[in-house]
Parts: structure tokens; C-alpha cells; sequence
């Protein structure tokens, strides 16, 4: 088992190859997959801290520069896959399949932006850090006892290996070697705290070492080596080669949420030094003579036109319900509840 | 209780009576140490730590790793060595990968060791719903925590008592969980000693004095329960509104002596009706008052359902409307 973690590229900050070994499958049309995933999601996620500041929605956590991560795990999966996120992974689930009108409207205190689409396996945001772990091993688990092809992964940050429930989660991962991917966005930050006061460990990767799993380290701004990196976990994982640890470095341009000032603990004016991941793979595609202005224009408007859309039809959906307050708790409501339920309603008149 | 009237005021919020509190004792008892989720650099996500690292030094203040089981865990360690950690749990919300220290150790160490040990230490954490928070961030759970005998339960309204009474818990004996109501951090300002002063815990206090019913309410639901007060007054109805400040201990005589003298009582809390402090509270009347009172006693609470995401918080939470219909129920009896 390796030992030390060395971070793995295709592509540099520049968009030039640097792992010449996987030249042939660095495609144009993976390129432009890629490529067009992420600013599909850049877009969305620009326009969601718009909709914040003018009142439109509620606090939102933005993930731009963590597009290469979520977009190059997702793209790696199959429809029938389960997908654990964060509140930070909305980029992630939108490219898995996760419905664009409920994903505004989770964030704008609707609970119909939980309910999973009928086509997808995705739980809600985990809110409480590293509490999703555990149970993207068990669904997980379960596929591996009903004996199908199907993997889960977990979602996580660098702040969640701190909690209990990830070791827990990597133990249990291991030991019924379930066929999971605990993806990790190393994105340099906690709220306030740098990776280096989280952890004494130079890597979140080498943690996998004491689980007996294995643990690969990415460039988390790189899609093709996030990609390639997630695509060999996940086809271990279906072929019955258990779990796989993946420390996508990268880093949070932004605030950890709206609420957030980062200049409180960082000097934001540094916080764009790190390569872009959307700029590197466009510098890629320019210098493999693939990129095209004008398609990238079309896609560009495609996108806001879809995103705009979204926002209309969030924007329009029916008001919040105080039924939907009391009747989802249990299968059968209970007297009690009944009762407050009725008296509620009976106080507002109807 | 040590105010004296020469004292120099300053207005402060709830939130800051919080950080003056801290930097009385941090300045006066080197063993203090603040310990949390970015409470150093940050000043904490509420700002309730904020300029206390630079006055403090890092080793004093401390951003801790993301893990309230590491928080809480190592604190009784801390705590039974000669330290006294004022731990800050970023929300209520999620305290539960504490709960096991704080509910198996935490509380009870002093009565496994006869007293030979103890672990005197706050915890304290913002709660509650009502400011368009994220989904999770909004519940108010005290009534897990004043089940756990060993543990003081503490919830200030107000500037004023937040200040004196977490000065007193950072003094005591015992380990005090210290509640916050994010909603009243911000929502006005009171006069505050400068200095150091403390509120006893487990005295409560009238927050409005009245004849016909006894309003018992905490944190954020003190200000419901005075606007409901208010509105009831308009009809006759002449409300004293009552703030136990202190959740466990119950200051029993403050809470006999009121519903005695009005006979009937209301009261409101956010946290859910089934096992909420509320049914404590009935108990305690009961016990106390039964023969005084005029009409059965009654409850405003969150209903028995999750907190919802905030979309629907505010049919969650009890509203004026909602307490003064309890009112004029109580009293027409
Ligand atoms: C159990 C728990 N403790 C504290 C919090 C408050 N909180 C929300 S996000 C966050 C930082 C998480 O950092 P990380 O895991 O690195 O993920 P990131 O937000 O950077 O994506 C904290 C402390 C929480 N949500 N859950």
C-alpha cells in the first residue's frame, strides 16, 4: 500500500499535459464534457449568491473553484449510483441529474428542495458535518449485498476527517468492504480554520493508510485527474475492490457562505492564486485546437437561459404550505399531533 | 446579585454583553480558556468571541479541530486538571456528537468520585429558530440537557442578565450549558455595567408584573410573551410575564409565589409540547399551587414536528396570536 501521497495532474496550471501516459484519453468530447458541466454549475452558482444579496434567497455556501472536483467525481458515476453531498456539493448533484428548480429551492428554506428526483439516488444536504459518511457506506453496503454493480459515495470537506462519524465511516467501509468512494474536497478551509490547524497530518489521504484502504491524492482544479482518479475508485468499487479514499486538493474562492467574511481570517485579495479549473481546461482545449468561441458562446447562453428559467420557476412555485409542517413526520400522524394540527389551523381562521 | 448605581453603563447587545462576560473572567482567571469551532481568528461565526484572541493570544483562545466530541471530551480532561474551559458549540443544533461526553461525563463525574472530582466548565451554544437560518440550525433542545442531573441549564433574554449570568456560570462550581437565542443577539440593547457583576443561577425574574395569569417564557419567547402581554392588556387582561433565566435549577419559589398570587399560568416555549420544560413547569405548579388555581395550566409550544427549514419557521414557532388566545382561554376559563 502506498505510503506517501504524491498530488496527481494531467494538466497544469497552464493547460499543458503533464502526464504524458494519458495523452490518448484526454478526448475533445470529454473535454467539452467537462468543460461544459462546469460553467453550467459556475453559472448557477454565481447566480444563486446574486439572488442572496437581493433578498431572493437564503444563506447560501457557493463552491466556485471546487467545479473541477465536483463536476470530474460526478461525470465518473452511473444513474443508478447513490450520491451523499453537502450543502456545498449542489454543483456536484446538479451534474449527477439533481433537479435545478428544487436545488434553488432548497436554498430558499423550501423543504420540496430535499426530495430527491425519482431517476436519482441522492440524499438531502448533509448539514451536520461528516454525519452522511456512515450512510453513504451503508447504502452502499446494501447494493453489495443484493449483489449489484452499484456504488455510493460521500461527499465530504477537510473540516469533516475531524469528526468521529468519517472514521467510523472508513472503518465500517473497510471491514464489509462496501463499494464506496469517500470523496474529500480538500478546499484549504473550515469556515475560518486552515488545513494546517485542522490536522497535523501533511495529507487527508494518507489517512486511508490506517483503514487499510486505499487513498489517492488529486489535483482537486484539474478535471481530467479528478476524473481519471474517481473512475479507477469507482470501478474497483464495482468490481467488488471495496472502498477508495480521494483527496481532491483544491480551494473556496469565495466566503464559506453568504453570511461569511473571509477577509475576518484570509487575504482574499490571494484567494484567486490558485489556477482556476474552468480556465485551465479551456487553456487545454485552445492548445489541443479544439476550442471553438462560438460553441462556447451557445453553451454560455444555454446555460443562462436555463438558469434563468430555474429561477422563474422557483420563483413562481406555489406558496409554502403549514400542512407540509405536520403531515411528513410520521407515515400515520400521531393524536397528539392531529390535535396541533388542528388547533393551528382553527387560530388562523380556516 | 452586585450592581451598584455608580456603576458606568455602556449599551450593548446581547451578543456583546456575551463577549464582555468572556473578557472579564479571561482577564481576571488565567485558568479560563475559550475553546471552539472559529472562535479565534474568525471571532466566532455570531462574532460572540470577537477581538478576544487578540487581546488573549492564541493560547488562550483557540480555534479547535471541527469535532464537539474532541471539544467537550478533552475539556473534561482540561477541566479536572485545573483549567476552566468556556467551550462554544457553534449551534445547538449540532451538540449531539457531544452529547455522550457531556451526558455520561460532563455531568456526572462529580458524583462518581464523591465529590473528588469535578469538572467545572461552560458550554455555551446559540439556539433557535427564527432568523432564516439554514436547514438543522434552528432547533431548541434544552429539554435534553435539563434531564441530565450533574449539568445547570442557563438561558438569558436579555443583555443584562446575559452578562451577570455567564460571569456566575463561568464561576461555578458545576458545568452550565449556556443557551443563547440567536434571534435576540441582535434584537436590542440595554444599558450593561462595565464591570464585573453576576446573576445568581437559578433566580428568575419579573419581567412585567401582573394580576390575572403568569406568563413563564425564556429566551426568545420572553419577547413574545411581553408582546402578547401587551396585547392582552388592551382587553383587560392584566398579564405578569416571568422569565426562569435559569432552566435547571427552577427558581420554584419565584414560579409558586407568582401563579399563587395571579392563579393561573401560561406557558410558552419553542422547543416541541411532548417532553418539553413545559411539562416540568405543569408539574412544578401542580405541586406547588394546585388549590390557588383558577383555571387548568396552560402551554404555547413548537408542535411536535422537526423544526421546519425556514420557509415554514414561522408557523413553527409560537406567536403572540397564539399565546394571547392561551390567555384569554386561561382566563375566561
Ligand atoms: C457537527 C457540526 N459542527 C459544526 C457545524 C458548523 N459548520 C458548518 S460548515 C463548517 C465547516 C466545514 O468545513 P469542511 O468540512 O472543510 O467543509 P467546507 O464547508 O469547507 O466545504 C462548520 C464548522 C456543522 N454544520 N456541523
Amino acid at each position: 500500500m502506498e505510503t506517501t501521497f504524491p498530488m496527481r495532474r494531467i494538466i497544469g496550471d497552464d493547460g499543458r499535459i503533464v502526464d504524458e501516459t494519458m495523452k490518448d484519453l484526454l478526448t475533445a468530447e470529454l473535454a467539452w464534457r467537462l468543460y461544459t458541466e462546469m460553467n453550467r454549475i459556475r453559472t448557477f452558482d454565481r447566480k444563486a449568491i446574486n439572488l442572496q444579496r437581493q433578498g431572493r434567497l437564503g444563506t447560501y455556501a457557493p463552491f466556485e473553484g471546487q467545479e473541477a472536483s465536483q463536476v470530474g467525481s460526478a461525470l465518473a458515476l452511473e444513474a443508478d449510483d447513490w450520491v451523499f453531498p453537502t450543502y456545498r456539493d449542489h454543483g456536484a448533484t446538479l451534474t449527477f441529474g439533481a433537479d435545478m428548480v428544487k436545488t434553488f429551492l432548497y436554498w430558499n428554506g423550501r423543504v420540496e428542495g430535499c426530495v430527491p428526483s425519482k431517476e436519482r439516488h441522492i440524499f438531502p444536504p448533509a448539514v451536520p458535518i461528516a454525519t452522511q459518511i456512515p450512510h453513504a457506506v451503508g447504502a452502499a453496503w446494501a447494493e453489495q449485498r443484493r449483489g449489484t454493480q452499484n456504488i455510493a459515495v460521500a461527499y465530504f470537506g477537510d473540516g469533516a476527517t475531524s469528526e468521529g462519524d468519517f472514521h467510523e465511516g472508513m472503518n465500517f467501509a473497510s471491514v464489509f468492504r462496501a463499494p464506496v468512494i469517500l470523496f474529500n474536497q480538500n478546499n484549504g478551509y473550515a469556515i475560518s480554520v486552515p488545513i494546517a490547524k485542522q490536522m497535523n497530518s501533511e495529507t487527508v489521504a494518507q489517512k486511508a493508510v490506517a483503514y487499510g484502504m486505499p487513498g489517492v491524492r488529486v489535483d482537486g482544479n484539474d478535471a481530467f485527474a479528478v476524473y481519471f482518479a474517481m473512475k479507477d475508485a469507482v470501478s474497483r468499487a464495482r468490481s467488488g475492490g471495496g472502498p477508495t479514499l480521494i483527496e481532491a486538493v483544491t480551494w473556496r474562492y469565495g466566503a464559506h457562505t453568504t453570511a461569511d467574511d473571509p477577509s475576518k481570517y484570509r487575504d482574499q485579495e490571494r484567494s484567486r492564486d490558485k489556477a482556476d479549473p474552468l480556465t485551465r481546461i479551456e487553456l487545454f482545449m485552445k492548445e489541443r485546437g479544439i476550442f471553438d468561441e462560438e460553441r462556447a458562446e451557445a453553451m454560455r447562453t444555454k446555460h443562462q437561459e436555463e438558469i434563468e428559467q430555474a429561477v422563474a420557476e422557483m420563483e413562481r412555485f406555489s406558496k409554502p404550505d403549514p400542512n407540509d409542517l405536520f403531515d411528513h413526520t410520521y407515515a400515520v400522524m400521531p393524536a397528539e399531533v392531529a390535535q396541533q394540527k388542528a388547533d393551528y389551523f382553527t387560530l388562523r381562521g380556516n | 446579585m452586585a450592581t451598584n448605581i455608580n456603576q458606568k453603563m455602556t449599551d450593548m447587545t446581547l451578543v456583546q454583553a456575551v463577549t464582555d462576560a468572556l473578557r472579564v473572567k479571561l482577564r481576571e482567571d488565567g485558568t479560563t480558556l475559550v475553546l471552539g469551532e472559529d472562535v479565534g481568528k474568525n471571532g466566532g461565526v455570531f462574532r460572540a468571541t470577537d477581538g478576544l484572541q487578540e487581546e488573549f493570544g492564541e493560547d488562550r483562545v483557540v480555534d479547535t479541530p471541527l469535532s464537539e466530541a474532541g471539544i467537550v471530551g478533552t475539556s473534561v480532561g482540561l477541566a479536572v486538571n485545573g483549567y476552566k474551559p468556556i467551550v462554544e458549540i457553534q449551534f445547538l443544533g449540532f451538540i449531539y456528537p457531544a452529547y455522550e461526553q457531556i451526558m455520561t461525563h460532563v455531568a456526572r463525574i462529580r458524583m462518581r468520585t464523591m465529590g473528588a472530582y469535578s469538572v467545572p466548565m461552560v458550554i455555551r451554544a446559540p439556539y433557535g429558530a427564527g432568523i432564516r437560518a439554514p436547514e438543522i440550525h434552528s432547533d431548541s433542545t434544552e429539554a435534553l440537557f435539563t434531564q441530565m442531573p450533574g449539568l445547570k441549564v442557563v438561558c438569558p433574554s436579555s443583555p443584562y442578565d446575559a452578562k451577570g449570568l455567564l460571569i456566575a456560570a463561568i464561576e461555578d462550581p458545576d458545568p452550565v450549558l449556556f443557551l443563547e437565542s440567536m434571534r435576540s443577539y441582535r434584537s436590542s440593547k440595554e444599558a450593561v455595567p462595565t464591570d464585573k457583576y453576576t446573576i445568581e443561577i437559578g433566580e428568575g425574574k419579573i419581567v412585567r408584573e401582573g394580576t390575572d395569569v403568569t406568563l413563564i417564557a425564556w429566551g426568545a419567547m420572553v419577547a413574545v410573551a411581553e408582546k402578547a402581554a401587551l396585547e392582552a392588556a388592551e382587553k383587560g387582561i392584566s398579564c405578569e410575564v416571568l422569565d426562569p433565566r435559569t432552566l435547571y435549577p427552577l427558581d420554584r419559589e419565584l414560579i409558586a409565589t407568582s401563579v399563587q398570587k395571579t392563579g393561573r399560568a401560561v406557558i410558552v416555549h419553542e422547543a416541541h409540547a411532548m417532553g418539553g420544560l413545559g411539562t416540568d413547569l405543569v408539574a412544578l405548579i401542580n405541586d406547588t399551587s394546585f388549590l390557588y388555581l383558577k383555571a387548568p395550566v396552560a402551554r404555547v409550544t413548537g408542535f411536535d414536528v422537526p423544526v421546519p427549514l425556514f420557509a415554514l419557521e414561522d408557523h413553527y414557532m409560537p406567536t403572540p396570536a397564539r399565546v394571547l388566545k392561551s390567555i384569554e382561554q386561561t382566563v375566561h376559563f
